[in-house]
């Protein structure tokens, strides 16, 4: 049978080079880029592999020649033995290499889920009945039979990656990429594609390519590959690669929680072996130290936590048994928020946490103004804004709000024109105007330089940090941000989380933070409120929240890794506290108890 | 939530007429059409109005859905009726002064005209009604396929469709999105005149027109790398395929046709 002299290296790449050129008009090369820079690498059939990088690196451009979307500048690449350069082969080699792309709502071509994941077959030119059957065993695959008649835009982000992902495994491929398919997700979402990934490489020895920017998505894979630069930096196992903890950092990325965690101690005197991705070995490990006492540095003398709330300020914000119904006449009526009362105090930076759907989002347009309560009370600084007859205006005046993905928002010719557009709508005259813009570049660290570009000509890291200068450049009291890292890699995050935290600590400003990452909630936020269905859960310091993690995983939550963590050395019976924020104070407190311990 | 905007006007229920071969419903109702002008008697008439009233019966669809659609041509209506009334001479005046005329002929021929629009208007109401959009984008697709003869784009004006309907309440969720998020940038879309308020668009389009070509080049890609390569070669998950009784409806259709020019004749 043909069908038995298959290939066992699905993808061999040879020196791949893609060059991008930019040409001006009269089509003089004016610069050429490497995005991809002779990289050499092999797939073996029914492989798990990972391609980690930050956004920039040349994994994306990789990823596009593998489904021949792109043709090498120089060097060759074959998918199951057919050369993607050559054009006859073209439609072979998309068929046998599938890919699912980042964006779960630019990828669906029909308006009813079956019917999209018979899109590819149709174009196969598969008979009919064929095509059912074979619908049908994709979305069975994938667990969205239930779906199959839903329109799109009533599905959740994880569940539109699964149907892509039925959609490429409709047309039987060899292997399937997958460009970031889950940085667009939740939580939840996420686990969702990453599960039926495995169950598919498991079960339908499907070859995987998962390009991602998500550490702790590739510690289960076969292989990984890290690119810099359009190189590739690093590869080898996870273990292998997550040993070397400089080269990571060097390529913009990050290690697994549990392996950073190892990595610190290590640096403070203990010797646990290099490249720990799994809970339970790090739990033996950390085991064996406690009965083989060494010297440990720089480890802080007292016992206090530093974590005790801060004394109550000023009362900003009083939220009053506040209840929001969408479209209230219609079949479509949905109760978003429910007796919702709390308060937010002057200065404080306040986290607002939920699954998507919990009715964060609703909750902060009522707090400048975009929404209006169905019934309840909303008091600022003692005011019923309810009740005043300037009240919206004055809010949004005082309340900055940055939406998820804000550069979307961004329209005008220039950087600091767009920056503008706010204080000139509060009636700033153009020169004041411009010294706010200015001043908010500053803040958000976006040079002089770029005050002339079009917004559009930016990366996505900075696009992100002029879309909230746009905000910050109207003076509010209160900045409120949804999502602000999203869709960003492990550098970007960081540098917007930096702006943040100096704006609190500099201005003063009271800043709520509304994400579903618990890591950064955790990291930065002194008091947490935890939404579900529309109701108010939770609202404590986040230690104290975290202590309640079950409950947290009932409403689709999870508490940071370090929690969990901690909780397995507890459970092995070594005594140390399980309240601990961040990696940081996860170590502070092994090493406390280390010491203890060897006393 | 915009998201939940119904498209067309698609009733959604289990009915013979729903169930229907998007191509019978077309050539019935285009049928329909050229014997309500061909046919000026009130026999004529009577027999489409008789027609109209079974047809809406079987699609289950209450009348009061059907009378909905009717609301915005409402004004069309009054608008031929006033004309024909006031404008048309007749042998039988009731009242002249100047240009206006007021006759038994014109009235009669403004009812003539009104029930002829109103006729059409729930006969074409039926059709969307009982009919998706993407149903009726196929339909048309098979239905003007003889026109790829004389290069019009059939298969690429038909998936053009498709595609507008699947992001149409996208596109309708951004935009609201991108609204707020103006909005928090104070910017102000009520107050002031129509050139004001034509300025304060352009903070929405521009950016919902750059999200826009963005979504469709990725598109454009998502879609090639399921070897999407125009219509040829293409087959059809879901072809249109005929029924019995989808053969028995264009036996209805050509006795209907029949009875009608039979009426003409006679009166």
């Amino acid at each position: 049978m043909f069908q038995a002299q298959k290939i066992k290296k699905i993808i061999e790449i040879k020196n791949l080079v893609h060059k991008f050129t930019d040409r001006d008009e009269e089509g003089n090369v004016i610069s050429e880029k490497y995005a991809v820079d002779s990289v050499s690498l092999d797939v073996n059939r029914g492989d798990f592999i990972a391609i980690l990088g930050h956004n920039g690196s040349g994994k994306s451009t990789l990823a596009k020649h593998i489904n021949a979307i792109l043709l090498p500048s120089r060097g060759t690449l074959l998918v199951n033995g057919k050369d993607t350069s050559q054009e006859e082969n073209l439609w072979e080699v998309r068929k046998s290499a599938g890919m699912v792309f980042q964006n779960p709502d630019n990828q669906m071509v029909a308006s009813v889920v079956e019917e999209d994941v018979g899109f590819g077959l149709e174009n196969l030119g598969v008979p009919t009945p064929d095509i059912w059957k074979r619908v049908e065993q994709a979305l069975q695959a994938v667990g969205m039979s239930e779906y199959r008649r839903y329109s799109p835009s009533r599905l959740s982000g994880g569940q539109k990656q699964r149907v892509a992902i039925a959609g490429i495994l409709a047309m039987k491929p060899d292997c399937i990429v997958l460009d970031e398919p889950t940085s667009m997700l939740d939580p939840g979402g996420r686990r969702e594609v990453l599960d039926t990934l495995h169950e598919l490489n498991k079960k339908e020895h499907v070859t995987i390519i998962l390009i991602t920017h998500h550490m702790d998505e590739v510690i289960h894979a076969d292989k990984v590959f890290v690119m810099n630069q359009g190189k590739i930096a690093i590869s080898g196992t996870p273990q292998e690669v997550f040993s070397q903890y400089e080269k990571i950092r060097e390529a913009g990325m990050e290690l697994p929680v549990v392996t950073e965690l190892a990595y610190l101690l290590n640096r403070r005197g203990l010797s646990l072996p290099a490249g720990i991705i799994n809970r339970k070995v790090f739990t033996e490990e950390l085991r064996k130290c406690f009965l083989k006492p060494c010297e440990i540095f720089g480890c802080s003398e007292s016992n206090e936590k530093k974590w005790v709330s801060a004394a109550k300020k000023e009362v900003l914000f009083s939220l009053r048994n506040i209840s929001y119904v969408y479209s209230p006449d219609s079949v479509y009526r949905k109760q978003a928020l429910k007796n919702i009362s709390f308060d937010i105090y002057q200065g404080e930076f306040l986290g607002i946490v939920g699954h998507t759907g919990s009715g964060k989002s609703t909750l902060i347009q009522h707090l400048n103004g975009l929404n209006k309560a169905s019934s309840g009370e909303l008091l600022f600084k003692g005011r019923n804004i309810y009740e005043e007859s300037n009240g919206f205006p004055a809010l949004r005046k005082k309340v900055g709000l940055v939406f998820q993905y804000p550069e979307y928002q961004l329209f005008e010719a220039t950087v600091l024109q767009d920056v503008c557009f706010g204080p000139r709508n509060l009636g700033f005259s153009k020169e004041e105007a411009e010294e706010f813009a200015k001043h908010a570049l500053e803040q958000v660290g976006i040079g002089e330089e770029c005050y002339e570009l079009s917004p559009f000509e930016l990366s996505g890291g900075q696009k992100r940090r002029v879309a909230i200068a746009g905000v910050l450049a109207m003076n509010p009291e209160v900045l409120i941000l949804d999502e602000p890292a999203a869709a960003l890699d492990p550098r970007g995050r960081d540098e917007i989380f930096d702006i943040l935290k100096k704006l609190h600590k500099n201005s003063n400003t009271t800043i709520i933070l509304v994400s579903h990452s618990m890591e950064d909630v955790a990291k930065y936020t002194e008091r947490m409120i935890v939404l579900d269905c529309g109701e108010k859960k939770m609202d404590d310091i986040p230690v104290h929240i975290f202590r309640r993690h079950s409950e947290l995983e009932k409403m689709g939550l999870a508490a940071p890794q370090v929690v969990y963590i901690m909780e397995d050395l507890k459970k092995a019976g070594l005594q140390v506290n399980t309240d601990v924020l961040n990696i940081e104070e996860a170590a502070e407190e092994i090493c406390q108890r280390l010491k203890e311990a060897w006393k | 939530m915009l998201k939940d905007i119904t498209l067309g006007q698609y009733y959604p229920a289990e009915s013979k007429i729903h169930s229907l071969d998007v191509r019978v419903k077309l050539l019935a109702v285009l049928c329909y059409m050229v014997f309500l002008f061909f046919n000026n008697s009130a026999a004529g008439y009577g027999i489409n109005i008789a027609v109209l009233a079974v047809i809406i019966k079987l699609t289950k669809i209450p009348p009061k859905q059907m009378i909905k659609g009717l609301r915005s041509v409402l004004f069309l209506l009054l608008f031929s009726v006033f004309f024909t009334i006031f404008f048309t001479k007749g042998e039988n005046m009731i009242f002249s002064i100047g240009i206006i005329h007021i006759s038994w002929q014109g009235i009669f021929l403004a009812v003539k005209i009104c029930l002829r629009i109103f006729l059409l208007i729930l006969m074409s109401a039926v059709l969307t009604l009982t009919t998706t959009p993407t149903d009726l984008a196929d339909g048309m697709e098979k239905a003007c396929a003889p026109l790829v003869k004389i290069r019009v784009p059939v298969h690429e004006i038909a998936m053009m469709i498709t595609i507008a309907l699947r992001f149409i309440p996208v596109l309708a969720e951004e935009t609201d999105k991108i609204m707020r998020a103006q909005k928090a940038r104070g910017a102000d879309f009520e107050s002031g005149g129509l050139v004001k308020k034509a300025k304060g668009l352009v903070p929405i389009f521009i950016p919902l027109i750059v999200s826009s070509v963005k979504r469709s080049s990725d598109l454009a890609l998502a879609m090639e790398a399921r070897c999407y390569r125009g219509g040829e070669g293409r087959t059809k998950m879901k072809p249109l395929v005929y029924k019995k009784s989808d053969k028995t409806a264009y036996f209805v259709i050509a006795g209907y046709a029949v009875v009608m020019v039979v009426v003409k004749c006679i009166f």
